[in-house]
């Protein structure tokens, strides 16, 4: 590959790319812009549901806001392959913004779960989370995130130093259990989710792919005569 | 707007207040009104003591809230893509083991006596409507074919047209969709053949032109747009079933105790209401129905 040089050797998430950098005027522009789309589909949520246009408005802000974590959750994914693939580093400097996003619409999924949809019958969501496969996947899931969200600040970056990467790799975890998740709630039509499962063994291929190369390459190392 | 309406209606056919209130939709269904008006006549129909007391839900819930897989997975598709279904001329084909087989026009149908059933409506994905039915019961027309000692079971079949069910250019589902009852299930007098709702004749997206209603099962059993039905002395193979064994019985009787495997049923969610309901057994038809599975093991024969 032509760009091979200018490419970092590690795929993992790199620490140092992430701490912030005073923001210059563009790229300060650029973020509030990102973070505006991001809450565009949680507005459009709500005024679908003020607007009592969902007959089971429950049911339709539980399904929103879970196929939107899936959404930023796989934009975070795409952030480091993407960089990688066009050299645009800048890239990087959004992966914190939608990794909070995904976070944050998980959040409000679950609270949706728990509020809306059982009412806190603590009962029937003990049970739920124990004996549905797919709903102990989801909530998997969530737990997962919660350390990464908390550890997403410039503070954790730096008194994590290496571990940092090592913490923040449980989003490949994530990512695998949110799309189980979906697939695994799915009655038949599995459309939707097998969009999601492509896209992420798209995003994690990348990643092995780029891991296994130089090895593969040093493993067919012609001997030196 | 003035819409004049025959003195006989029902009260359930008068737009209930949530749909008046919401201006887009009355305005919906003030056009359905006067399409059906000039169209298809008004039906018919007497009130029934087998009625539930329970306020029905709103015709825009009923109609586009719908699980209709022919016309696709969402439950918004089948009132996006139910139009093109044509549902005249239409034939419903009665034999198998009865004494005369033959087939049956909608309009033959149509003039059976029928009645108004209020029925509560219980999904299989734990929610749950109200719905006035106009029908008549399955057992009037099964007399008329005269069903053989032979006969134990009916099976039902829809319509299969790719070109107007675009859900059926993919096989999601085993087509043509199939169901199944029990002969003493299917003579039951709550076992109803749904023509219209809510005073006019069904749309599209809720089975037209004649559907299956059985209030005490699972709302798949309640086969849509029907061509076919066939006594037979065997237990008929069945869509859901067919597709998922371990999730989906042939019985499908509404059962608070035995949980899908993938969720709960022991509550349900009423399209309009805010806070879950407990689920009854057999749908809260228990009183009617529950003398039919009687020394049945319902948790085996879910």
């Amino acid at each position: 590959m032509i760009s091979d040089k200018t490419l970092p050797a590690s795929t993992l998430p790199s620490a140092s790319a992430n701490l912030a950098r005073p923001a210059s005027r563009p790229l300060a522009l650029a973020k509030a812009l990102v973070f505006i789309a991001c809450l565009l589909p949680l507005a459009r949520t709500a005024w679908i549901v003020v607007d009592g246009q969902a007959v089971n408005p429950i049911e339709f802000i539980t399904r929103s806001t879970g196929t939107w974590t899936l959404v930023w959750l796989l934009a975070t994914l795409a952030v480091t392959p993407l960089r990688r693939l066009t050299g645009w580093n800048v890239l990087q400097r959004f992966r914190r913004l939608l990794g909070l996003f995904a976070f944050c619409y998980a959040a409000l999924h679950f609270t949706t779960y728990l509020w809306l949809d059982q009412f806190f019958d603590w009962h029937a969501i003990v049970k739920d989370i124990a004996k549905r496969p797919f709903i102990t996947v989801g909530f998997a899931a969530l737990l997962l995130m919660t350390p990464l969200a908390v550890t997403s600040t410039d503070g954790w970056l730096r008194r994590l130093k290496r571990n940092w990467g090592r913490l923040h790799r449980l989003v490949y975890a994530v990512a695998i259990l949110g799309v189980t998740h979906y697939w695994w709630l799915v009655k038949k039509d599995i459309r939707q989710p097998l969009i999601y499962a492509a896209v992420l063994a798209l995003l994690l291929g990348l990643r092995l792919y780029w891991r296994a190369r130089p090895a593969r390459h040093a493993a067919q190392g012609r001997p030196t005569t | 707007m003035l819409i004049q309406k025959p003195s006989d209606i029902p009260p359930s056919e008068i737009t209930p207040e949530a749909v008046y209130l919401n201006r887009r939709s009355f305005m919906l269904g003030a056009a359905g009104l006067l399409l059906s008006a000039e169209t298809l006549a008004a039906l018919a129909a007497k009130k029934s003591p087998l009625s539930t007391g329970e306020p029905p839900n709103s015709l825009k819930d009923i109609t586009g809230y719908n699980n209709y897989y022919e016309f696709g997975t969402d439950k918004a598709d089948p009132a996006a893509n139910a139009g093109r279904l044509k549902t005249r001329p239409w034939n419903v084909v009665v034999d198998g083991d009865v004494m005369k087989p033959r087939s049956f026009g909608i309009e033959e149908l149509l003039k059976f006596p029928q009645e108004e059933r209020i029925y509560r409506l219980r999904c299989v994905e734990g929610w749950s409507m109200v719905i006035p039915w106009i029908g008549f019961p399955l057992a009037s027309l099964l007399k008329q074919v005269q069903p053989t000692g032979q006969a134990k079971y009916v099976a039902f079949e829809t319509l299969q047209r790719p070109a107007e069910m675009p859900g059926q250019q993919r096989r999601v589902l085993d087509w043509p969709y199939r169901e199944g009852l029990r002969l003493d299930e299917a003579l039951h007098p709550l076992t109803l053949l749904a023509v219209g709702l809510y005073g006019n004749p069904l749309p599209n997206q809720n089975g037209a032109p004649i559907r299956l209603v059985v209030p005490w099962k699972y709302g798949f059993k309640s086969i849509k747009s029907i061509v076919r039905i066939r006594l037979t002395d065997k237990q008929p193979p069945t869509s859901w079933n067919l597709a998922a064994p371990d999730e989906y019985g042939f019985y499908s009787n509404v059962n608070p105790a035995v949980d899908h495997p993938r969720w709960s049923q022991a509550s349900e969610r009423r399209i309009g209401e805010f806070f879950k309901r407990k689920t009854l057994p057999f749908n809260g038809y228990a009183d009617q129905v529950a003398g039919l599975y009687r020394g049945m093991d319902l948790r085996r024969d879910f």
